[in-house]
């Protein structure tokens, strides 16, 4: 793992979460949709909001693309799920909400899932000239990104 | 009756997404290291062969399902359900699935990892 790919996976942490809740703030101007009017689902991206929500989880999905190429997605998705520890930090902070006791241990749990997973290797080693992926019998090893 | 709706949006978020993730991981391992690609071939040319990669496209469809499902789930209830309901129990689908359908190597540390970031989502939701 470089540098580099790191900050990859902080370009997921961070798109995610802004576009996350720019999304949930634009739905809520929108208001509800009920299952008779479904239509005006397509509409509800037209909400400035739910727009730029939009745009942030592009660039998401391009970190997320991105990863996976050169990483497994087991090891994707704990390694960037610091966003909602982000999340619950910016509610304490800067909306000055409550974080109950819950919530600490929460945040505590991910984090210490996140150093967990970033502590292994990042990409399941297959055998060289084994074209599927299918030969689970085989044992592979692992071994860590350059 | 909105609650039965939520869960079933909730339901329908997990299933969409995990498929969309297992179709995405493998399209790019299939295409490789788009850091390595695009410094031997260009940007473009990383670009015209993911979206030609057919797991990339019906992957694609798969995450849309789950994106317009999350927005009618987020008109009915609060975010702070939806999202840690639906993420926490797409970390577990998702360890699974790679263990089934990509033969990732879930070891002790991963399953411990997607329980933990599970289970941590779930209680920020409390």
């Amino acid at each position: 793992m470089t540098f580099r790919k790191y900050l990859v996976l902080a370009g997921i942490t961070l798109f995610a979460a802004a576009g996350d809740s720019l999304l949930s703030y634009g739905m809520k101007q929108v208001g509800s949709i009920s299952l008779a009017h479904w239509t005006s689902v397509i509409f509800a991206v037209l909400n400035p909001s739910v727009a730029v929500g939009i745009l942030l989880l592009l660039g998401f999905f391009v970190c997320y693309a991105t990863a996976l190429s050169w990483a497994d997605l087991t090891y994707v998705l704990p390694a960037s799920s610091l966003g909602y520890v982000l999340l619950a930090l910016s509610a304490k902070f800067f909306l000055h909400e409550h974080v109950t006791a819950t919530r600490w241990v929460g945040i505590a749990l991910i984090s210490s899932g996140v150093g967990f997973v970033t502590q292994g290797p990042a990409l399941t080693r297959r055998q060289r000239g084994s074209s599927s992926e299918g030969r689970a019998s085989k044992p592979f090893g692992t071994r860590t990104l350059p | 009756m909105k609650d039965a709706y939520t869960w079933g949006a909730i339901l329908v978020i997990v299933l969409a997404s995990s498929t969309g993730d297992v179709l995405l991981s493998r399209a790019m391992k299939q295409i490789g290291d788009v850091g390595k690609y695009s410094r031997r071939a260009g940007l473009l040319a990383v670009l015209g062969r993911v979206v030609r990669n057919p797991f990339f496209l019906f992957g694609l469809v798969t995450m849309t399902l789950a994106f317009y499902s999350l927005l009618f789930a987020l008109s009915w209830a609060d975010v702070s359900l939806v999202g840690p309901a639906s993420a926490s129990l797409t970390f577990v689908a998702n360890a699974i699935a790679g263990k089934i359908f990509l033969h990732e190597q879930v070891d002790h540390r991963r399953w411990m990892a997607a329980l933990m970031v599970a289970g941590g989502v779930a209680l920020l939701a409390g």
